[in-house]
């Protein structure tokens, strides 16, 4: 454990466990409302609040805040009235985030494409004691919203129309979920990185799912996943010379596949354990094929 | 005669540049069970969207319990079963964790007390579902998909029903219990509107009928009890009606 007597990797635990955490949180629900890949937009967006930042000499995690904000407000508003060419207006605001940030960057007197480059794929040890001030005000208030507001994010989520009926202020947690996952994407930006951040959003999220019936069950595993990882990932980066970053989207996706492979077995046995405590004789309910064959293969 | 529930006034609605509703009037009253009947694109579903806001509406006027639509609040007195064959979302979720979004507007701050739970697994019960509450609603049929919807929107203990088609794609078992759930909360006073497109086992619960065409009030009365012609939408069926006096209905559009 003598990794945890630098500082700069105590920073660069906190801030990756902090990603772990929150990543996941909001993750999960984009990926109940079909929206997997927001996150990856709004890290796209975010590339020209980076760029915004060296270009003014300000912390390029504010201005990147504060740009990928106004960007998820944007898509937000673009899902609401552009029915028709909506994805058009996306791709746009997509690809005019990146080339923002390139153009603003390589305008700055200090900036440069490898000065971008730290965003991109993040650069966890070089997190400075007033990015761990950020990133943890920013980490407090995604778990506040997906934890305080997560009956009413997990209804609108789930069921737009039926939430507005229900009478949820729809548009403004709509609002506020889009908002939050651009904090995320923030926060997540020196650790993983703004191209990598959507797999930590996603992956933790449908790696959980192999294993789990409820959502409750599925956000807690979720999350623990991504605090695996991230911590994982961190120390091999600090014993091997290899990219934290990249590190930890790899061992995301390795969960993924050993949790899926265990899952098979799992889903198998639950399925059998349902077919049991269902009353015999009523063929309008059979709703799980993978009952069949658990009698009968007595005495053969 | 009882006060109504829901009232529509010569209302229009329009998705796109399309109208969909050219006129509209239709009032349930207390206690009453109206089914909306109609061809594919008749403005059925439009309609019923319409009443708890979902459409916005072009002209007319539309009141939930006396109360104009834009400052309807009390909406934990309204139960809503939207048009859907599953009730599953991109993650797991256990049927209560489904039922239990429909009493959010009930608990103050979604927070969800003792009183809360009881009532979600009251709801479970009306439609049969209880032993299922911990199971995921993935490994559920068609029909269990439609009680679960239905269980949501009873989690409120609502005086209203609004149900948009709650018997597409249901199997014949949970066709029944879906019909003595709702014969229960009628006989316990709730209002009941609902879009059907076929009377089916609900035939002896609807009290009255409202056939839509083009957007616009074909019949208005008795359900068409005889299947033939006069359950036919084409099927120019009118009838005097004193009570609708503000606007007569505009059969005239169509012919």
């Amino acid at each position: 454990m003598e990794f945890l007597d630098y500082a700069f990797m105590q920073r660069a635990l906190l801030a990756a466990v902090l990603v772990g955490i929150t990543a996941p949180a909001i993750g999960i629900y984009l990926v109940q409302r079909r929206q997997a890949l927001m996150g990856d937009g709004i890290g796209h967006v975010a590339m020209t609040g980076v760029g915004l930042g060296f270009l003014l000499s300000w912390s390029p995690v504010w201005t990147a805040t504060i740009v990928s904000v106004l960007g998820a407000v944007l898509m937000e508003l673009i899902r609401w009235y552009g029915k028709t060419r909506g994805d058009i207006a996306l791709a746009m605001l997509f690809y005019g985030g990146m080339a923002g940030g390139v153009m603003f960057i390589n305008l700055a007197p200090t900036g440069s494409n490898a000065n971008l480059t730290s965003y991109l794929f993040g650069s966890l040890s070089t997190v400075s004691e007033s990015d761990v001030t950020a990133i943890c005000l920013l980490a407090a208030f995604v778990v506040l919203v997906t934890l305080g507001l997560r009956r009413q994010l997990f209804a609108v989520s789930q069921d737009e129309e039926f939430a507005r009926v229900t009478g949820l202020p729809v548009r403004a947690l709509n609002l506020l979920t889009a908002i939050t996952a651009a904090v995320t994407v923030t926060v997540a930006m020196r650790v993983v990185g703004l191209l990598l951040v959507s797999a930590l959003m996603v992956v933790p999220v449908a790696a959980a799912q192999q294993l789990s019936r409820s959502f409750a069950a599925t956000f807690a595993i979720a999350v623990a996943i991504g605090v695996g990882v991230t911590i994982g990932g961190t120390v091999t980066s600090y014993y091997q010379d290899v990219p934290p970053g990249a590190t930890i989207v790899l061992l995301t996706i390795a969960a993924f596949i050993v949790l899926t492979a265990l899952a098979t077995p799992l889903a198998r046995r639950r399925a059998r354990s349902l077919a049991a405590r269902q009353p015999a004789g009523d063929p309008a309910e059979c709703a799980i094929p993978a009952s069949r064959g658990t009698g009968g293969k007595v005495g053969v | 005669m009882s006060e109504p529930v829901i009232s529509m006034r010569g209302v229009h609605a329009e998705l796109g540049s399309r109208p969909v509703l050219r006129g509209i009037d239709l009032t349930v009253r207390r206690g009453e069970v109206v089914a909306l009947l109609g061809a594919n694109g008749s403005g059925k579903s439009t309609a019923i969207r319409s009443i708890i806001g979902q459409v916005p509406v072009g002209a007319g006027e539309i009141t939930l319990f006396g109360t104009p639509r834009r400052r309807f609040r009390d909406w934990a007195r309204v139960g809503y079963v939207p048009q859907r064959t599953t009730a599953a979302g991109g993650v797991p979720a256990t049927v209560t964790e489904i039922v239990s979004s429909g009493r959010l507007s009930r608990a103050r701050f979604g927070v969800l007390r003792g009183a809360d739970r009881k009532a979600v697994r009251a709801a479970l019960e009306l439609v049969g579902m209880a032993d299922r509450a911990k199971d995921s609603v993935n490994a559920l049929s068609g029909g269990q998909h439609q009680r679960v919807l239905i269980a949501r929107a009873l989690a409120s203990e609502p005086e209203l029903l609004i149900m948009d088609e709650p018997m597409a794609g249901v199997d014949l078992a949970s066709q029944e219990v879906l019909a003595r759930t709702l014969e229960e909360q009628v006989s316990q006073g709730t209002t009941v509107l609902l879009v059907l497109h076929e009377l089916g086992p609900l035939e002896p619960l609807i009290d009255r009928a409202v056939v839509l065409r083009d957007g616009c009030v074909l019949h208005d009365g008795p359900p068409p009890r005889a299947v033939g012609q006069h359950a036919l939408p084409g099927h120019d069926h009118v009838h005097p009606h004193a009570a609708h006096d503000a606007e007569p209905i505009r059969t005239g559009l169509l012919s």
